[in-house]
């Protein structure tokens, strides 16, 4: 990302066209032309951006065989006509339908199509620009030769969807690169960048879209040697080396995915470790393999969580209007939104009443950049869209003013004073408050109509979701203007209203209380923290507590138990005592946890309640479908969608809404009503559970 | 009837001491972190800006045309011409004589115009015994030819030459700047207890206007990657004193020499920016104008007396404008080194020099101190070279406002032999 836009010149040439060959204009999804006895055949599907690979994609592709079968020409040339990129992967769309009957059956045809594009009489060549993933990486892998247009990358994003991949990649990259490279990057779901390509033997050429012609010559010619592949292939022709290999990737999956959550890497690492020396076993295993892990429920609710994201997205689109974002308050979450927009292509300005802070800030932001491999200029570029701003000269020139001082009305209210008069015409005030209510806030507020709350979620650059709230008086137009904001700076929107902690907070508040109470009972935080992440946590609930400060976690606290109806846990003395004695959480050192040390990894210790598990799951359910019943949020993906990207909630059990009806509604409000007599009113089943 | 031309804002970054080792910023990031907050308190986008000018004499290898690399990283976008100026220390004040002399002819509306220097980063250079070598042993063809070569190392290849050390030197005269003070102070009788004295006040009036808060529009805190802001200009010495300043060696000229390292400018790293408008501008974006520039000039003279070029260089346009010298209400003479300072005010208050060197009827008089470099100088703060001469303008901008005055003269020496000066007046 270049921080330069393109001055008119630039404009006027447009884009560097892509070079087709002999290929014109025409419907897809292949094109064909012949020039030179070279032909060449152009992926690009109708009526869609991005090429996917569907059942229709792949039969038009044996079409095309049957031609060069019968009349092979001296080379053939594939490629996509989309300016987006090569080919997303598979249609996930079809898979649902899919995994009911014939998955087999259809991969079968699939596996023979691409079989037959590797077995052509003469050399194929796939030039890649932009991401090939999954199945458009299978396609690639099929030609003899690839050439990777400088940015192009290379992934087999499957594992994300409980899956490996289905057309012919789980043999054909073992067999072209190094095999423990190729599974690293189908266990990972990683991507293969342009550099990393051509290291690892992906690639054979790497070069501009302006010299792609003149590559494919040269292929032709003979005049490319060929990105061979080294010893370590032979050797894990050998049974054992396999064995020791595949026994080394179980133990380092395990930590990431448990076999029991996540099946679909162990299955991989099975079949390598049992067919990698043979091609056709590999094939036959992996059309089986990938046939049973559609079915699995892991892989249906990872494919929700696909769905929900796009839902997410979609709702993010428009126009935002905002080039200038102005932050107010260099703390961690400020500085880091700063760092954040900046790094997205916004003018940011930051400003706090202390210089210190905005200095950190700097820092942090370049670890920001770090953290998502940005090249040296492009980090230059984003800490140059970062001015610290200890004057505040941003205010005046902001499309977006973002509020993230400390959580205390008074201070809140006498910024938004000071930023009456200088504030644009137009331009929108927002709160990051996670515990305090916009409607006790918009008086303070010159214009309240473009008042709304934007709460993010800490570390900004990682969790995705962004909560945009309105109070009563938030005009429509300013929602969706923050909506498309987070789209613009590449994270999800929710559009919440303004409730007592908003959506995620309410849902997650009671979890992390239930924790505090349970540890006043005298079961040992390493066993809590152990049994949410054995439910598919990311991080227990007592660690969560500590990561985002016991401050913080005491205030939404006390805000949601005077702010709500429902009977909340007990505030632990514990946590007050930790407060004020300082140890709040990760950023003092300290906290329920020793921080000083790095993350901590509690181990089960096997001595807890029978229902731990449970006492801390479904609050945060009930608490979902209070939300629901009340409007908070708009329906159930959406909820969904926001624990899952807030929260990481379990995404192989496909959101908190998703779980309670797998696990059946009336099962779990019955449970819910079973701990009510059992621990006290803080578990009554919400009266929403019945309209569900 | 000339178009009235004003200097409308301007900000600077902290002066920062070179501390033996490159700085954390670069000329450009140095113009950059200034350039920001000023453009940002702007009332117009600065897309309005028609032209970007920056002094620099020490380009480094990455920046190239540093004005371009400043103009696009400030997001003056891709159409915004930018060129960069060199008259050695007096590169920042050409930039705003250049834009100066623009707007004035109309053929531009507004301009930024800078200046930038990273002493701390000046290159290590090779000898030029070890650049031959290096040469020899490129073109030597077969073993034997680059045994031969390799054979004429020798040990002091290895030994760099500061650059900055060469570049601080007269080639023609062969002297050093700091030697071109001691032939002042010689030929002025300036002794080593004044050229102390006047130190010590620089030191005092820079600690001054800090602790008063006289700079806090001109000076923007700079924010390096490591999260270190550079919020003062750290060369100063609130309790410099002439027990303290009487400690150093003579630096350049060992025993007898006046010059010191407590009486000479300090090395640092530094840039400024001044906004230069039309009337036009003015009008159309609400502005409100620190000052007028109102005259401009140029002197040369014997490099080896080059610190009397302010002399040369402020005496015709006060003739010009007709002004005697109590009509210039302050001063900015830049602290090249003390000597040097008082040698011009006493040229100044010599009535031989001006009757034969000036032109004038008797001595021009005796600058006030009163009216002279009121809040400290390159003394006290430092002297990137490329940047002092666009800092010394936009203080007087801001004093004269200050102290509610109505005209001044900001002035440098310039090594090589030549001076510059400016003239403004209060909008």
């Amino acid at each position: 990302m270049s921080g330069l836009k393109p001055g008119p010149v630039l404009k006027h040439l447009g884009q560097t066209k892509l070079e087709l060959g002999p290929v014109g204009p025409g419907d897809g999804p292949w094109r064909r032309g012949e020039a030179d006895g070279i032909v060449w055949l152009v992926f690009d599907r109708a009526d869609t951006s991005v090429n996917t690979v569907s059942r229709d994609v792949i039969e038009a592709l044996a079409a095309e065989l049957n031609a060069l079968e019968r009349d092979t020409p001296r080379a053939v040339v594939i490629r996509s006509g989309k300016p987006a990129g090569f080919a997303a992967g598979a249609d996930i769309t079809g898979f649902d339908e899919m995994s009911v009957d014939g998955a087999a059956d259809l991969l079968r045809q699939g596996h023979d199509v691409l079989d037959r594009l590797a077995a052509l009489k003469c050399p194929t060549i796939c030039v890649v620009h932009g991401a090939a993933l999954g199945a458009g990486f299978e396609i690639a892998l099929a030609c003899d030769w690839r050439i990777a247009v400088e940015g192009a990358s290379f992934a087999f994003p499957e594992v994300k969807l409980g899956l490996h991949p289905g057309l012919g990649g789980t043999f054909r990259l073992p067999a072209l690169i190094d095999p423990t490279e190729a599974m690293t990057l189908m266990l990972t779901g990683k991507t293969a960048h342009t550099d990393k390509a051509k290291k690892l033997g992906i690639a054979d050429v790497v070069t501009e879209e302006r010299h792609v012609r003149a590559a494919v010559d040269a292929v032709v010619a003979g005049d490319v040697e060929r990105n061979s592949r080294g010893l370590k292939a032979r050797a894990f022709g050998i049974g054992y080396a396999r064995t020791l290999a595949a026994r080394q990737m179980r133990s380092e999956t395990e930590k990431k995915a448990p076999k029991e959550q996540y099946p679909a890497p162990h299955a991989l690492i099975d079949l390598w470790e049992e067919h990698g020396d043979d091609r056709g076993a590999m094939q036959k295993g992996e059309v089986e393999s990938f046939a049973n892990l559609l079915k699995t429920d892991t892989s249906k609710n990872l494919r929700r969580v696909f769905f929900l994201r796009q839902g997410l997205k979609d709702a993010a689109r428009g126009d935002d209007g905002i080039a200038h974002v102005h932050v107010i308050g260099a703390g961690a979450m400020g500085a880091e939104i700063a760092a954040w927009a900046a790094l997205k292509g916004k003018t940011v300005t930051l400003s706090d009443v202390e210089l210190e802070p905005l200095g950190k800030a700097v820092k942090q932001a370049r670890e920001v950049c770090k953290g998502q491999h940005l090249s040296g200029p492009e980090t230059r570029d984003a800490l140059d869209r970062l001015m610290p701003d200890p004057n505040g000269y941003g205010v005046a020139r902001a499309d977006l003013v973002i509020e993230a001082a400390p959580e205390k009305t008074e201070l809140k209210e006498k910024i938004y004073a000071g930023l009456a008069e200088r504030m644009k015409a137009g331009a929108v005030l927002t709160s990051n408050t996670s515990s305090l209510r916009l409607t006790d806030l918009r008086d303070g507020v010159a214009d309240s109509s473009h008042f709304a709350g934007l709460h993010f979620f800490n570390p900004v650059s990682k969790m995705q979701l962004i909560e945009v709230v309105r109070h009563d008086g938030t005009d429509d137009d300013v929602i969706d203007r923050l909506a498309a904001f987070c789209g613009t700076i590449d994270r999800l929107p929710i559009r919440v209203t303004d409730y007592p902690g908003f959506l995620v907070n309410r849902a997650l508040t009671p979890y992390l209380m239930e924790a505090m109470v349970l540890m006043d009972d005298g079961v040992e935080k390493e066993e809590i923290d152990a049994a949410a992440i054995k439910f598919g946590m990311p991080i227990g609930p007592v660690a969560l507590s500590d990561q985002v400060g016991l401050d913080i976690c005491l205030h939404v606290a006390e805000s949601l138990k005077s702010n709500l109806e429902k009977p909340m846990p007990e505030i632990s003395a514990r946590l007050r005592e930790k407060v004020e004695a300082g140890d709040t959480g990760k950023k003092a050192g300290q906290g329920f946890y020793d921080w000083s040390d790095g993350t901590p990894h509690p181990e089960a210790t096997g001595n807890g309640p029978d229902d731990l598990t449970d006492r801390l799951i479904l609050p945060m359910l009930d608490a979902c479908v209070e939300c629901l019943r009340k409007g908070v949020a708009r329906n159930v993906d959406e909820v969904d969608g926001a624990m899952i990207f807030a929260t990481g909630f379990a995404p192989f059990r496909g959101g908190p809404l998703h779980y309670a009806s797998a696990r059946g509604f009336d099962a779990v409000r019955d449970r819910l009503a079973e701990l009510e007599d059992r621990h006290g009113p803080r578990f009554a089943p919400d009266p929403g559970w019945q309209d569900l | 009837m000339t178009r009235p031309v004003y200097l409308v804002d301007g900000a600077r970054t902290p002066f920062r001491k070179a501390q033996g080792k490159p700085g954390a910023f670069t000329p450009v990031d140095l113009a950059v972190q200034c350039g920001r907050p000023l453009l940002a308190r702007q009332p117009f986008h600065s897309r309005a800006l028609d032209l970007v000018i920056l002094g620099c004499v020490n380009v480094i290898q990455d920046e190239m045309n540093p004005a371009r690399v400043a103009a696009l990283r400030l997001g003056l976008g891709a159409e915004m011409v930018a060129f960069t100026v060199q008259i050695n220390c007096g590169s920042g004040m050409q930039s705003i004589d250049t834009a100066y002399r623009y707007v004035k002819d109309g053929s531009h509306d507004m301009i930024l115009a800078g200046g930038a220097e990273a002493l701390s980063h000046a290159p290590l250079v090779l000898r030029q015994s070890a650049v031959e070598w290096f040469g020899d042993m490129a073109q030597a063809k077969g073993p034997a030819a680059q045994a031969k070569a390799m054979a004429g190392l020798r040990p002091e290849f290895f030994k760099p030459v500061v650059g900055l050390e060469r570049g601080l030197t007269d080639p023609i005269t062969t002297l050093n700047m700091g030697q071109t003070a001691e032939v002042l102070a010689h030929r002025f009788g300036i002794d080593r207890k004044a050229a102390d004295t006047y130190a010590m006040q620089s030191h005092r009036r820079l600690a001054r206007a800090q602790k008063e808060g006289w700079l806090d529009e001109e000076v923007m805190p700079a924010f390096d990657e490591d999260g270190t802001v550079h919020d003062h200009d750290d060369g100063v010495r609130p309790d410099s004193d002439m027990a303290g300043l009487a400690k150093p060696k003579p630096a350049f000229e060992r025993p007898y020499g006046k010059v010191t390292a407590g009486n000479a400018s300090q090395i640092t790293d530094g840039a400024s920016w001044v906004i230069v408008a039309s009337e036009a501008a003015v009008e159309r974006h609400g502005l409100k104008p620190l000052a007028r520039i109102v005259d401009s000039e140029w002197a040369a003279l014997d490099p080896a007396v080059m610190g009397l070029a302010p002399v040369l260089a402020a005496t015709p346009i006060a003739q010009r404008q007709k002004l005697a010298l109590d009509d210039l209400d302050l001063w900015e003479i830049n602290e090249a080194f003390a000597a040097q300072v008082l040698a011009c005010v006493a040229a100044w208050d010599d009535e031989a020099f001006c009757r034969e060197v000036l032109g004038l009827d008797g001595a021009f008089g005796r600058i006030d101190r009163d009216r002279l470099n009121i809040d400290g100088g390159a003394i006290s703060m430092g002297h990137p070279v490329g940047a002092s001469g666009n800092r010394i303008v936009l203080h007087l901008a801001n004093a004269l406002k200050r102290q509610g005055k109505t005209r001044g003269i900001a002035t440098e020496c310039i090594g090589g032999g030549l001076g510059g000066a400016m003239m403004l007046e209060v909008a």
